[in-house]
């Protein structure tokens, strides 16, 4: 007990809760504005992957840290312009056609990468972003400037949904497709927007692991994140303020966990800490599920016309 | 872009469908291998060679699509009843582990099985079954219960699952004589599957693959049960109106497709490597999602579209050796076939009008 409260007095435990979070945050906005809009985007895992060796490439060919976010933006804006191909041009399943995007993008990121450096020993490095110290602010000064874009995003994209004309057509497009159409409003382009601008968001949340987190890009390093973003939703019930909150308490128990495994000194096995993220997400969803709002026209694809 | 049912979808349409995502895929991919500075032509057929070009090759290729086969069939009951099973890669791990675990129950202290192998066998096959199908309870409980969502519990699922492997790897069922290395303890020899060639890998698992195979055809077809899966699939709330107990065919289905995964995990141990270790699937759980849809949820495509896959990653395994083009391709290929067989046969029911 009085190590649990010496780790929340301990301001580089809070350090790196808020590392932890920024990838969540950028994925779960991400996956948010796909939902809001009415499609599932299973395919943040892989969109994660490529970004991150998008990012790192374009980085270490010579580019800046910016370019690096934005190539990896606009790669994550490619796959969500193929998944929206298939899943709002086409009515092809939205949990199938997700998956899909996920191995291409994993695959074709694993290929180049293996391509371009056959036979390393250990990834190449790059000069990744440093930590904001000329920032007044305690906490946020030991982090990267993508942190303070995450956190900038969330009241951004909350303003965009709740009280812009194009957020609630947004917002519509995702409950009742058919009034929106009625409204003169293009469904399908909208929808398209959305899924776009979500994945090049997935995108900057694999790149934050290259640019910021690491170094240098490496297998299995987005780890399930992304599937996480997918619940983190859910459990915020598709809203950015508590998308916040749902991955700053994730990113809680998973560097509480950290700090426990270093400090129980192999009183229980490791691989309990490790599950113990995983667990709440689960735990976080039967609690939410009770009062889940989806978007009513979630995974149903839009046939003009069709009822 | 509009897109317009078709009255009849013509058997030529279909046909040039399927022909036009396999040409799709092969120019796509030519691409990557050119990419790679490598001639198309031998990249080709040195997959093709590695796949399918001598004894050899076809049974290293029927040994990767025994477990494939079982977590294509896994997803395919499951995704008939619109219940997304994710999490097979959790639950090949989980049956692994309950065959040795009974391998384990089921020896003496002289580490010899105590029980006739005719009654030992069975009892192991039955383990990872019942742990396969244990492990899919529990989102679909959670489903029909709090009306959670399957997808990301069952995802969620494999990183518990590995996890748990991984502690069992490390505590009770270790191998003693291992060193450092995650290993399971062996499985008893007399558990073991027989082999069904002389100098070749591939095992009884295979068979008892494809006979499951053609009794889930025959179940999801022709019986009640099977009508039952495909009402919920096809619109539960009808399925529930016409007095079919959605929850209940949800938990048989999740019992079953669980099951399935399960058996691919006793599959791999008995039949490939016996005992555990936590790289003993690449991604056979997510690849039998792939395969499910390649096949159109129909059990007895889930055979061939296993053998395709098998075939891609044995094929560019051996590619990769002669040409210098990464193993990944079989992934991409695999990926890019499953897009492009998701809109061919989308494209033969629907019309698409330019206007």
């Amino acid at each position: 007990m009085t190590d649990f409260i010496a780790m929340l007095a301990d301001a580089d435990f809070w350090v790196a809760v808020l590392r932890i979070a920024t990838p969540l945050i950028f994925g779960t906005l991400g996956v948010l504005l796909c939902e809001r809009a009415g499609v599932l985007n299973l395919g943040i895992e892989g969109i994660m992957v490529f970004g991150a060796f998008a990012g790192w490439l374009t980085v270490y060919a010579g580019a800046g840290l910016w370019v690096g976010v934005l190539a990896a933006a606009l790669a994550g804006a490619a796959f969500g312009a193929l998944h929206s191909l298939l899943v709002v041009r086409l009515p092809l399943s939205q949990h199938v056609a997700g998956l899909g995007i996920t191995l291409l993008a994993t695959s074709l990121a694993y290929y180049a990468y293996r391509l371009g450096f056959p036979k390393v020993d250990s990834p190449p490095k790059i000069e990744a972003f440093q930590a904001m110290n000329w920032l007044p602010v305690p906490i946020l000064a030991e982090q990267t400037p993508l942190t303070l874009l995450a956190l900038v995003l969330v009241p951004l994209i909350a303003y965009v949904l709740y009280r812009t004309p194009i957020g609630l057509a947004l917002r519509a497009v995702g409950e009742n497709p058919h009034a929106v159409e009625s409204q003169g409003i293009d469904v399908i382009r909208l929808r398209t927007g959305a899924v776009i601008a979500g994945s090049a968001l997935m995108g900057v949340a694999g790149a934050f692991l290259t640019l910021a987190a690491f170094n240098s890009f490496f297998f299995n390093m987005v780890n399930g994140r992304g599937w996480i973003c997918v619940a983190l939703v859910v459990f915020a019930s598709w809203r950015p303020g508590k998308a916040l909150l749902g991955a700053l308490l994730f990113a809680f128990f998973d560097a509480a966990q950290l700090r426990l495994q270093q400090s129980g000194g192999g009183a229980l096995p490791y691989q309990l800490y490790l599950m113990l993220p995983y667990l709440l997400s689960i735990v976080a969803l039967v609690i939410a599920a009770r009062k889940a709002a989806y978007p009513q026209a979630l995974m149903q694809p839009y046939v003009k016309g069709a009822r | 872009m509009r897109l317009e049912v078709r009255a009849n979808p013509s058997a030529m349409a279909t046909l040039l469908a399927g022909v036009g995502a396999v040409v799709f895929t092969l120019l796509v991919c030519a691409l990557l291998i050119l990419w790679a500075n490598a001639n198309v032509f031998a990249a080709y057929g040195a997959i093709f060679q590695g796949a399918l070009g001598s004894q050899f090759a076809i049974t290293e290729t029927l040994t990767r699509a025994t477990p494939l086969m079982l977590t294509g069939l896994a997803a395919a009951v499951a995704f008939r009843a619109r219940l997304y099973n994710i999490g097979a890669e959790g639950q090949l791990y989980f049956g692994a582990m309950a065959a040795v675990a009974a391998s384990v129950a089921m020896s003496n202290e002289a580490g010899e099985l105590a029980l006739p192998t005719f009654i030992a066998m069975p009892l192991m096959i039955a383990a990872g079954a019942v742990a396969g199908a244990a492990l899919l309870l529990i989102p679909t409980l959670l489903k029909t219960r709090f009306k959670v969502d399957e997808v990301v519990t069952t995802l969620l699922l494999n990183f518990i699952a590995l996890l748990f492997v991984s502690m069992l790897l490390d505590g009770p069922m270790k191998d003693p004589t291992a060193m450092g290395w995650p290993q399971s303890r062996a499985l008893l020899p007399e558990l073991e599957f027989a082999k069904l060639v002389e100098r070749g890998r591939v095992h009884v698992g295979l068979l008892i693959a494809i006979a499951l195979a053609i009794v889930l055809w025959i179940v999801i077809g022709f019986t009640r049960f099977g009508l039952s899966i495909r009402a919920v699939g096809a619109n539960a709330k009808a399925a529930e109106f016409a007095g079919i107990s959605v929850n209940a065919t949800l938990i048989k289905v999740a019992l079953l497709s669980g099951a399935l995964a399960g058996l691919a995990g006793v599959g791999e141990v008995a039949g490939r490597t016996s005992y555990v270790t936590l790289d003993m699937s690449p991604g056979y759980g997510f690849s039998g999602i792939v395969i499910a849809m390649l096949a159109a949820l129909n059990p007895l495509g889930v055979v061939f579209a296993s053998v395709f896959v098998g075939g891609a990653i044995v094929g560019a395994d051996a590619m990769s050796r002669a040409v210098n083009v990464p193993t990944y391709i079989a992934d991409v290929i695999v990926a890019t076939a499953l897009i492009a067989v998701l809109v061919a046969s989308l494209l033969t029911k629907y019309r698409v009008r330019w206007k």
